[in-house]
């Protein structure tokens, strides 16, 4: 094995692989869930079809996604141990408490629910059956309240002690829960989980409408995303600013590396669109810059002196090549989204919506949108905050578990090369079922007693429109 | 014997770890029995009598892991890499089983091979749960904080032993939850089945039973000495009861005593493992106390803890109880 693949390296690469695919699930899962408590809730409410075909539609491909969120999350919880020993151990009274309440409190909620959800409609009825959906919906919501506190306190600690033995101690369980940056986390992610649905929902919408834009339910699911892409995502892109002039505020260094800043800036700090991130003169190639514009958006004043990274120490610098490209990309998403709102808001005044062909296959190259948002707004964050686990107090290198390279290498290209086979073709049957119109009859080919079905597996009849008793 | 809150949570985890592998055992012996069945639609009733709890019965595992890392940090952070190979290889295999449930009814040309992965899925992840379980029994060395082992030290032929134990338990659980969730030939086949496993595991556990106490000179004293001898006749007896139900009601044809019976063969072995373990959560040298995490972190943990678990359990046996009943095979086709 070569030098330069330490334990560390492999381990971090491991974690980096493992919870990026992960993050891909719960982005979608999260919308998804709430998406389909809608959809139901209105069928309910209007009596229209239309809703239910979506609810019907919807709820199988969420089945695939959850399960392959439930199985890559496994995998998660079990890593900060066997790769991140040290970590859990010093980690683990402050955060575990968090991470067992995450498990108390949400996933026993969707899983216990998900059944009832998925299929029990004949069975428990339909106000039971709402009950359900809205607990799975709830679920990934408080899933993602817990998981984000743990990650905003390795962020932004507070609320801790040091002990004899080097672990943290818990003094105040509010101020560490309610961590300084928890709360924009928060917003910024469940609206990047929203925003990944919308784009995702409109995509296949926008498919459905280039080949018949008359379906009814194809027509009330584009309408529905491209309401959400229309007024989420100003929504994002202020929660985006907060979440920066917090992290400025919390972790200068990490914003420095986001806007290119190797130099100080004692009057004003140029804003740098684009440019290429030489590390080794410590300054930005080609760089297209617009004056004093990062001072006006980070200090909100022209002539506001800013911090480089020459006054940080070489050792505790992130790179900044990685989180420099990786927020480009976020942003730049962000903004494209912003695009095909306001450009579907336009269409719906003229009366359009339907039928502006070029919308529409603007939306469905706009699909997987919101998933590499997700991962490079993660990798920003979490590469952002290297070369420490817990900021300022406690390093990468300090958290690893007493393994070998080799165990770490050879786990990495198991994980590398499950995870391809599995969620590539998991991602694979999800297109095909979105490839079928809402209203199909056998949209998950066999169609049978999915998981969905129960142990008398009559139910799930119930996703047939056929079959439907209203 | 110290009744405190190192002492509560100590039990909060057993009760987990117990949970999990009798609900997600039953679930993962389907799994092992899977490749058994005689036909296709004998597949897809096997997979349907678990279908709609899986999920929440491996959510059990998560609160294991996720519980030891919350209140027993440093032994989470002893047994993890401790155990490094068998519990990866574990969680892959229960990425497999895992996506299979919803993967073979997308496609006619791969559902075999996601047939095949559930099998292999369950059975690698029951025999990796038994060789870790055997591993610790061995006991793990412990040097400032930390593993101080190689990362072959799980591999034995006792933990090896204990593996094939637990793959043959997990089956048997398989086998009478299918006596009792199904009708006709199928549960004639389980019901024959579960006489073979249930002589199997019955002989594994015994092995296993007389091994452990030379794995370790703690436990010989622990199990021939007072109050743990008491508890000696007392195990064994229990074991013997457990069996005896479980002949019984496989000859009587009955369907809910066998699956009772072989929980209840679970839960003895289990307080008897307990018995071996304790005062130690990671033997042969770090006990509950040490490895607990400060009274603040404990504390806060329990509250919502001795809240939500009954919660939880209310509405999992409401969910097992929506979906009461045998499986009804021509309800499953359309
Ligand atoms: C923003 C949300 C979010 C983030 C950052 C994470 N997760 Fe996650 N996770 C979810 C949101 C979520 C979810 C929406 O709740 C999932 C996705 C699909 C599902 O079943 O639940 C889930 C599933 C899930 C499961 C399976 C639960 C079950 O058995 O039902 C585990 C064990 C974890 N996650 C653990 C983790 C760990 C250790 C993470 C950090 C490294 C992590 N998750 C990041
Ligand atoms: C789900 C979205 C997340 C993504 C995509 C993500 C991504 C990453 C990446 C790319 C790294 C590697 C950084 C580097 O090594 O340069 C990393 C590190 C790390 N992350 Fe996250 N992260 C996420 C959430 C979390 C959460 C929720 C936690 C904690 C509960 C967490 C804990 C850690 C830890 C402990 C490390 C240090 C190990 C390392 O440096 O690789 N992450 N993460
Ligand atoms: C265009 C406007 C946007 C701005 C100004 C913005 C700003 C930011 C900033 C500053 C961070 C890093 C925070 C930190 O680590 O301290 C971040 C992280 C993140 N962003 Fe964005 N963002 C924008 C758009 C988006 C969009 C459109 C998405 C996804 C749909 C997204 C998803 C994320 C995610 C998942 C993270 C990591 C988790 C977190 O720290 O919240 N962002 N964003």
């Amino acid at each position: 094995m070569p030098d330069f693949l330490t334990a560390e390296i492999l381990a971090r690469f491991q974690f980096a692989f493992t919870v990026s695919f992960h993050i891909i699930f719960p982005a979608f899962s999260i919308g998804l869930s709430s998406f389909l408590a809608v959809l139901n809730a209105l069928w309910l409410w209007t009596g229209d079809s239309a809703y239910r075909t979506l609810f019907d539609y919807w709820k199988k491909i969420f089945a695939v996604a959850f399960g392959m969120g439930v199985v890559s999350g496994i995998v998660m919880s079990y890593q900060f141990g066997t790769n991140w020993s040290v970590f859990s151990d010093k980690t683990g009274p402050v955060l575990g408490p968090l991470m067992a309440y995450e498990v108390l409190s949400a996933f026993f909620l969707e899983a216990g629910f998900l059944g009832i959800m998925l299929f029990g409609r004949q069975r428990v009825g339909n106000g039971l059956h709402m009950f359900a959906t809205a607990m799975v919906a709830f679920g990934t919501l408080m899933s993602a309240t817990w998981i984000l506190s743990v990650n905003s306190w390795m962020q932004t600690p507070a609320g801790y002690e040091i002990n004899a033995a080097g672990q943290f101690i818990p003094l105040d369980w509010w101020a560490i829960v309610f961590n300084p940056s928890f709360p924009y986390r928060l917003l910024h992610m469940v609206l990047a989980a929203y925003l990944t649905t919308a784009f995702v929902v409109g995509a296949v919408g926008g498919w459905h409408l280039l080949r018949d834009h008359t379906n009814p339910a194809t027509r009330t699911m584009f309408s529905m995303a491209m309401w959400m892409a229309a007024l989420v995502t100003p929504l994002q892109i202020y929660a985006g600013d907060l979440h920066g002039l917090n992290t400025l505020e919390h972790q200068p260094a990490k914003v420095m590396a986001m806007e290119g800043h190797y130099d100080s800036h004692p009057d004003g700090a140029p804003l740098i669109l684009f440019g290429i991130p030489n590390p080794a003169e410590k300054r930005i190639d080609y760089a297209i810059e617009i004056p004093k514009a990062s001072s006006l958006i980070l200090k909100h004043s022209l002539n506001a002196p800013l911090a480089g990274l020459d006054t940080i120490p070489d050792e505790d610098e992130p790179p900044v090549m990685i989180v420099f490209w990786s927020f480009r990309v976020m942003v730049g998403l962000g903004f494209a989204m912003l695009g095909i709102g306001m450009w579907s808001l336009l269409n719906r005044l003229r009366g359009r919506l339907y039928d502006g062909r070029w919308l529409h296959r603007a939306t469905l190259v706009m699909g997987p949108a919101g998933f590499v948002a997700v991962i490079a707004g993660w990798i920003t964050t979490e590469v952002g905050r290297q070369p420490f686990t817990v900021y300022g107090l406690l390093r990468t290198s300090e958290s690893l578990s007493p393994i070998d390279a080799p165990a770490v290498g050879v786990s990495l290209l198991a994980f590398i090369i499950v995870y391809f086979f599995v969620f590539g073709a998991g991602t694979f049957y999800i297109l095909r079922m979105m490839g079928k119109t809402p209203g199909t009859v056998r949209l998950g080919l066999r169609d049978g007693p999915i998981r969905t079905a129960g142990i008398t597996p009559g139910p799930h009849m119930s996703g047939d429109p056929k079959t439907h008793t209203d | 014997m110290a009744f405190d809150l190192a002492f509560i949570w100590a039990g909060i985890i057993a009760f987990s770890v117990l949970t999990y592998v009798i609900l997600d055992g039953f679930d993962l012996g389907v799994g092992i029995l899977f490749p058994f069945a005689r036909g296709p639609m004998d597949r897809d009733i096997m997979m349907n009598s678990v279908a709609p709890v899986w999920d929440g019965n491996e959510t059990w595992l998560v609160l294991g892991g996720g519980g030891l890392f919350a209140v027993f940090p440093l032994a989470y952070a002893v047994v993890m890499p401790a155990l490094y190979m068998p519990l990866v290889l574990m969680l892959l295999a229960l990425v497999f089983r895992g996506v299979a449930f919803e993967y073979r009814w997308r496609t006619k040309r791969w559902q075999r091979v996601w047939d095949l992965a559930f099998f292999g899925g369950s059975a690698t992840a029951a025999l990796c749960q038994g060789i870790a379980l055997g591993a610790l029994v061995q006991g793990i060395k412990v040097a400032d904080r930390a593993y101080a082992g190689g990362w072959w030290d799980w591999l034995s032929p006792f933990s090896l032993i204990s593996g094939i134990a637990v793959l043959a338990g997990y089956a048997l659980l398989g086998a009478t939850w299918l006596v009792l969730k199904t009708s006709g030939p199928l549960q004639a086949q389980m019901r024959m089945y579960a006489w073979m496993l249930g002589i199997f595991t019955l002989f594994f556990m015994a092995l296993v039973s007389l091994l452990t106490p030379f794995q370790n000179p703690v436990y010989f004293s622990r199990w021939f000495n007072l109050p743990g001898s008491l508890f000696s006749l007392l195990v064994p007896g229990l074991v013997l009861l457990a069996a005896w139900q479980l002949l019984l009601g496989l000859r009587r044809g009955d369907d809910l005593r066998p699956f009772l019976s072989a929980l209840s063969l679970f839960i003895v072995s289990f307080i008897g493992i307990g018995i071996s373990f304790y005062p130690n959560i990671v033997p042969p040298s770090l006990s509950i106390w040490e490895a607990a995490a400060p009274e603040a972190s404990l504390e806060f943990a329990l509250v919502g803890t001795l809240v939500l678990i009954p919660i939880i359990l209310i509405y999992t046996a409401y969910a097992y109880w929506v979906f009461r009943g045998k499986v009804d095979p021509t309800e499953g086709y359309h």
